[in-house]
């Protein structure tokens, strides 16, 4: 048998002898980015639809999390940097080349507006909060009147960032796990489903509850056929994408990965929601949660599993 | 003006001197290295072969860590050579996730740190890369190839060899006669 031994001695920290440069920080920062996404597009969408009455939870209550996901992924995103008080140098130029570049510009924007819409709608929350100064008063009732334009521009900022986290991925052709296109509309389906998993979960209303549980039906059937679809791809790719599908087929991560994100996060809250909305009764909270709970781990796996993968030589 | 190098594959013997003349040179922190040996023994049994190559930075041409870069601290100088502003660099990762020959390490002064084929400390003023001047078997060139009479350029010409990953599409710069 042909054999190749390669012996380096090379051994530097936190790139041999495996890569793990990304810990923990990148995957949470993904999650909470892409919660946030869903939160807000919905937020956004049911204004302009005028269904604001309806979606009370989703347009009124839900950015309330979001606000709070993206304050802990940022922070959770500034752990992550080797030089820390650094990080504004990331707002002292635009590189449309690097994804992490146009992600922390469109952060810069999508985190104010996520602030202000909590801000406009806090009596929801706190009945007796009181702003004090007129001024306050004054710039929260411009944005109200103009509450469609700004809605308009967080639907489209909210997609931009939902796709952002698997782009953020998917540029790296060195790991071939990640580089694949389908990255971006997986973590944007997993970024929406999670953001009707939340609204679902804070829900009074029976009847937004029901609605959002279609929508995340639909959502997850998409993820179902873009996961077999980036199978689908890797297996008539190159030998080093072979490879990197390989760790998820009866490599280290076969059983993380399809028991749950694929079973627990997937199949199983499609199943519960579809058996709810036909009418039999089961706690509302558990499909949600394990929504949450397998969008979590999706980004987990991936991001790990990703540095694992490598090219061959 | 594109400064590459050129290492001979038949000549090396692994001494690791380039490593350790790199890691007194650049003051590499204890621990890490800017560039390191890889023996690669290929074959069935009797018939083996043996390859020794001193690798680091290729200083790609279409280089994915500059691409990736958000501050545009990692960045190709005059003469193709990729660099690192430290001041620059916030340290996310990114460049050394991009890189498929895993040649960046993240120094521990927080700034992404490899080879940079000497550029600011000795090939500006002339002379030779560290580890080009120290290697024993004078296996390495180092030159312009750009200019057909530089040594490395002739080396090339009448040498077969390879550079590493090229599907990546990198357009790597180190050369490995063959």
């Amino acid at each position: 048998m042909r054999e190749e031994l390669i012996t380096s001695g090379r051994m530097n920290y936190l790139v041999d002898p495996q890569l793990h440069i990304w810990h923990w920080q990148i995957p949470l920062y993904l999650f909470l980015g892409g919660l946030a996404a869903g939160i807000m597009f919905f937020a956004a969408l049911y204004t302009i639809r005028g269904k604001t009455d309806k979606f009370q939870t989703a347009v009124k209550i839900a950015p309330f999390i979001a606000a709070i996901a993206l304050v802990i992924g940022l922070a959770a995103l500034m752990l992550d940097l080797n030089h820390k008080l650094y990080f504004w140098r990331l707002y002292t130029t635009i590189r449309l080349e690097s994804p992490m570049s146009w992600g922390a510009w469109v952060l810069m924007v999508i985190t104010p507006i996520t602030f202000i819409w909590c801000a406009i709608n806090i009596n929801v929350l706190f009945p007796k909060w009181d702003w004090k100064f007129q001024w306050i008063k004054e710039i929260l009732n411009f944005f109200k009147k103009n509450i469609i334009i700004i809605s308009w521009i967080t639907l489209i900022l909210s997609i931009i960032l939902g796709v952002y986290t698997g782009i953020l991925f998917s540029a790296f052709n060195a790991r071939p796990l990640w580089n694949t296109s389908i990255l971006g509309p997986l973590f944007l389906s997993s970024g929406l489903s999670a953001g009707a998993a939340a609204i679902i979960l804070m829900s009074k209303s029976h009847f937004e509850r029901n609605s959002l549980a279609k929508i995340d039906i639909i959502i997850i059937l998409i993820e179902l056929f873009l996961i077999v679809h980036m199978f689908m791809g890797f297996l008539a790719s190159t030998q080093v994408q072979i490879d990197a599908a390989n760790l998820f087929l009866g490599g280290p991560y076969t059983t993380s990965f399809w028991l749950f994100v694929v079973t627990l996060g997937l199949v199983l809250p499609l199943i519960l929601e579809s058996l709810e909305l036909k009418g039999y009764k089961m706690p509302t909270f558990i499909a949600p949660s394990l929504v949450l709970f397998g969008s979590l781990m999706l980004r987990f796996i991936i991001a790990y599993a990703g540095q694992e993968s490598r090219w061959l030589y | 003006m594109r400064y590459a190098m050129a290492i001979d594959t038949k000549k090396c013997v692994g001494c690791s001197d380039c490593v350790v003349a790199c890691q007194t040179e650049n003051n590499v922190p204890i621990g890490y290295c800017r560039d390191w040996i890889v023996e690669v023994t290929d074959g069935t049994y009797p018939n083996l072969e043996l390859e020794i190559r001193s690798e680091r930075c290729n200083h790609c041409e279409n280089a994915p860590c500059v691409r990736c870069c958000p501050t545009g601290a990692s960045h190709i100088v005059d003469g193709g050579i990729v660099l690192v502003t430290h001041d620059k660099c916030i340290g996310c990762g990114a460049c050394i996730v991009s890189c498929p020959y895993d040649a960046r390490y993240p120094h521990p002064d927080g700034y992404v740190d490899k080879c940079t084929f000497c550029l600011p400390n000795r090939v500006s003023k002339g002379e030779l890369p560290a580890c080009v001047s120290v290697c024993p078997t004078k296996c390495m060139y180092f030159g312009d190839i750009d200019d057909k009479n530089s040594e490395i350029s002739k080396m090339l010409s009448k040498r077969k060899w390879k550079t590493l990953i090229p599907e990546a599409g990198t357009k790597p710069h180190v050369y490995y006669l063959i």
